[in-house]
């Protein structure tokens, strides 16, 4: 009886999960399939789920008007250049605030979490000109250390979160050993910590991927990256969802592949110190 | 060479004072213990000696040289702490291994010393392990080999055996104490077990809130305490401490109490008896004394709860105290 009960609460809870992923998914899927609908099927009411005609000219269209690729370099670059930029800072400065804090280290800690919650446009205006003046404007340079900078705080958060948990006896061991403190952050932190490194990295690129405000504001053609590849699509000659859509999918499309393989990863490094 | 020198050596963190001004000599090839309750200091004390933790104010003299403000990586000196604190990322050969890399030893001497010390202590079968594999004493004397193969000029101990079971204790003391006979390289460990102390230590140092209480032999310390924190400290079971009327105290140790069933000084009940076979302890009430006495009598001895006996002490094996707690001559 017992086992019967249990088989069908498993049931039920496997039903109840994939509806919610489906739920949380369905922008995405309808996305996909936009992609995949001619123009005129794809703004239809009521909308046609699967029983439409299936055609690539959408993806054809949107590689003809602009070259993937340029954008798809430029958001490589800024997201890898950004999560090594922000690692270089990070490392030490969690260091230091995990295994040397002084009086003020939480505070400190507090209010760089806190410049997350300040909207972007706030600074939109001092950013941009700052931009100008320093010939930033539209460079990958520029956009690698402004998406840096935003996501600083979570990567020093997060490196800290997982410093705090390796024994500082074990640094102090190395110190005794001889080691310097270069050596020390090299040969002994740092592969300690790479499980945690691991999943700062990925979701820093991630975040950098997404990120949407600035990559759009400051760029214009030499240093956009796929956000600015999409929002192209999305006005000058009226509204084309079904190459919006293509354009959508492009762009997510390396991100979701690269999240799909290190799911475990995330979901580990994520939930890092909850549970112990 | 391993001579290490303290002079007025302090440490405050911020307002409070964990360590007043203390001297302290410790002689090479020497085996000091630093002893004490937990919270006395003794921790800090050799984190001192270390370069873990910066003096507040004197000097660390380290050989005759000043070692105040080298770093713990300049000092000559190597460390076992009570986590072992082995790299967890590294095999047991890395681990050993990890103080030559840094200190640029060729690898031809790297593999020779690993060589030596793993034969030395029972690691050669297992070099390529991640120390996660390792039972705790394993684990215990890949600390120690991580320390041999420097060559240091001490070793230091931060209650290295307290996270083994018992029998692995006594094991690892006799291990450590052979180890210190074959290599006469001065040690200091610090232990909050005064059996480990007394079966241990050339010399033993007793601390008591960041003061060095009384520095001796284990022998000394147990013939003539220097106060009543000592007397209280060393020995086990715990010294029978007995107010002699004139605000004074007077202390007797539990073995120093001859046992009769029919006639001495104190007339009294047995309340709880201890037999452990080598020796039986009992726990006397005394009418005439306020708390009751400890008695460490023949294993064999046939008292039980509730006998009436008779106790007397070695008058020569009294030890006085005066009402500031200092000992009397």
């Amino acid at each position: 009886m017992a086992r019967a009960v249990s088989t069908q609460r498993k049931a039920l809870n496997t039903a109840l999960a994939w509806g919610v992923a489906l739920l949380i998914a369905f922008p995405i899927i309808w996305t996909v399939l936009t992609s995949f609908k001619p123009e005129a099927q794809a703004v239809a009411r009521p909308p046609i789920w699967l029983g439409f005609d299936w055609t690539l000219r959408n993806y054809a269209d949107v590689e003809r008007q602009r070259d993937y690729f340029d954008y798809f370099w430029n958001s490589v670059i800024i997201a890898l250049g950004s999560t090594a930029l922000g690692l270089l800072i990070a490392i030490p400065a969690a260091w230091s605030m995990a295994f040397v804090p002084g009086r003020r280290t939480r505070d400190l800690l507090m209010w760089m979490l806190s410049t997350k919650m300040m909207p972007g446009v706030a600074v939109l205006v001092p950013i941009y000109l700052l931009f100008i003046w320093t010939g930033l404007l539209d460079t990958r340079f520029g956009l690698v250390v402004v998406i840096m900078l935003i996501n600083l705080p979570i990567i020093v958060w997060m490196l800290y979160t997982y410093f705090k948990e390796i024994p500082a006896e074990i640094l102090e061991a190395a110190r005794m050993d001889g080691a310097s403190l270069s050596s020390e952050i090299l040969y002994v932190l740092t592969p300690m910590a790479i499980p945690g490194i691991a999943s700062t990295v990925l979701l820093n690129i991630i975040l950098a991927w997404n990120e949407s405000f600035w990559t759009i504001v400051l760029t214009t053609t030499d240093a956009a990256p796929l956000t600015k590849f999409i929002s192209g699509f999305s006005s000058p000659q009226g509204l084309f969802y079904a190459k919006l859509s293509a354009a959508s999918t492009m762009a997510i499309a390396p991100i979701l592949v690269m999240g799909w393989f290190s799911q475990r990863q995330l979901v580990r490094g994520l939930t890092f110190g909850a549970v112990k | 060479m391993g001579q290490i020198t303290l002079e007025r050596v302090e440490k405050r963190f911020g307002e409070v004072s964990v360590i007043p001004p203390l001297d302290l000599s410790v002689e090479d090839g020497s085996f000091v213990v630093f002893v004490g309750p937990s919270g006395c200091g003794k921790s800090t004390l050799l984190r001192l000696i270390a370069g873990l933790e910066d003096a507040s104010a004197g000097r660390i003299l380290i050989d005759g040289a000043d070692a105040t403000r080298l770093g713990p990586a300049s000092r000559g000196l190597a460390m076992v702490f009570q986590s072992y604190a082995l790299y967890p990322h590294m095999s047991v050969r890395n681990n050993i291994a990890f103080p030559m890399r840094m200190a640029g030893l060729p690898k031809a001497e790297q593999d020779r010393r690993i060589e030596a010390a793993a034969r030395a202590l029972n690691l050669t079968n297992y070099l390529d392990r991640r120390p996660g594999q390792l039972s705790g004493g394993q684990r215990q004397r890949v600390a120690i080999g991580r320390a041999i193969v420097r060559e240091p000029k001490a070793f230091l101990f931060d209650e290295p055996l307290s996270n083994l079971d018992a029998a692995l204790r006594v094991g690892m003391r006799l291990e450590i104490g052979e180890l210190h006979q074959r290599l006469k390289t001065t040690m200091i460990y610090v232990t909050h077990d005064q059996v480990e102390a007394m079966t241990m230590a050339d010399t033993i140092v007793v601390l008591n809130a960041g003061r060095i209480e009384q520095v001796g032999t284990p022998l000394e310390l147990y013939r003539s305490p220097r106060n009543l924190f000592v007397a209280g400290f060393i020995g086990s079971p715990r010294m029978n401490l007995i107010p002699d009327g004139r605000g004074g105290t007077m202390g007797i140790r539990p073995e120093h109490l001859a046992l009769s069933r029919a006639s001495g000084e104190w007339g009294g009940t047995v309340g709880v008896s201890e037999h452990l076979g080598s020796d039986t302890f009992l726990r006397v009430h005394v009418p005439s004394l306020p708390q009751p006495l400890t008695v460490r009598a023949d294993g064999e001895v046939a008292v039980s709860p509730g006998d009436a006996v008779f106790l007397t002490p070695d008058p020569a094996r009294l030890h006085r105290f005066g009402a500031d707690g200092l000992r009397l001559p």
